[in-house]
């Protein structure tokens, strides 16, 4: 398994952490923070994909993910302030009611 | 991250992990991705998350489950994913040799930023349209919010 191969197995299995977690934790912020760490994955991946073809179009995307990821939790926080406020809880099953 | 109760135990997990992220980047090369992996992730994100979670301060009933009803599927399909993404790699990326670290040099930064300037000059523009969006988006929860209230 050479260098690459190595940083590819971390990226996956940072990816695979992040979703395990967004489907097995029940707290909106851990799910949350999982979700970022998905991201990370993802940008480990592209880095490395990147560094290997020696061109900066993976660096580009990395940049974009960047943004993605402050865009998110800038919109999912004040989402999640709402819902605690709304049911007193962080348990996501609480959220239930909320349909139509 | 996936078993430790208290979200603020499971934010400083992250921000190990995002540091630590940000060492094998500087450690491959990338330095500037390096510097913004530890300044927006570390800086902006995780401090945002870490003040949140202070704001909250909900206490969780006592012997409230850790976990979903669907564990057990959950972490079926993250060991499926696991082997798959393994298989994939080992079949795509079989023969594809070293990182270019110590003979090749890396791309610099000057190379990634004229790239960035001037051939994805239109990912770059949209980037602050998007960031626009999410601005008046957040606005409008936060305005919500405050006619619920009122």
């Amino acid at each position: 398994m050479d260098q690459s191969q190595l940083l590819l197995a971390v990226a996956a299995g940072l990816f695979t952490i992040g979703l395990l977690g967004v489907v097995i934790r029940r707290n909106a912020l851990v799910m949350l923070m999982c979700m970022e760490l998905m991201l990370n994955g993802v940008n480990l991946s592209l880095v490395t994909f990147s560094q290997q073809r020696g061109d900066a179009a993976g660096a580009v995307m990395v940049f974009l993910t960047f943004v993605v990821a402050t865009a998110e939790v800038a919109l999912a926080i004040p989402i999640v302030l709402l819902l605690v406020k709304h049911a007193r809880s962080l348990d996501v099953d609480r959220y239930s009611e909320l349909k139509g | 991250m996936l078993f430790l109760r208290e979200p603020m135990r499971v934010a400083l997990a992250l921000i190990t992990s995002m540091t630590s992220l940000g060492a094998v980047y500087g450690l491959m090369g990338v330095h500037f991705i390096a510097a913004f992996q530890v300044v927006i992730y570390v800086g902006a994100v995780m401090v945002f998350m870490v003040y949140v979670i202070m704001l909250l301060e909900v206490k969780e009933a006592p012997g409230s489950r850790r976990f979903s009803k669907v564990v057990l599927p959950g972490v079926v399909v993250g060991v499926l994913l696991l082997a798959a993404l393994g298989a994939g790699m080992l079949r795509g990326t079989g023969s594809t040799g070293t990182l270019p670290g110590e003979g090749r040099q890396a791309f610099s930064l000057v190379e990634f930023s004229s790239a960035f300037l001037t051939q994805y000059w239109l990912v770059f523009e949209l980037t602050t349209v998007f960031l626009v969006g999410a601005i008046v988006a957040a606005l409008a929860v936060v305005n919500v919010s405050r006619r619920r209230q009122g």
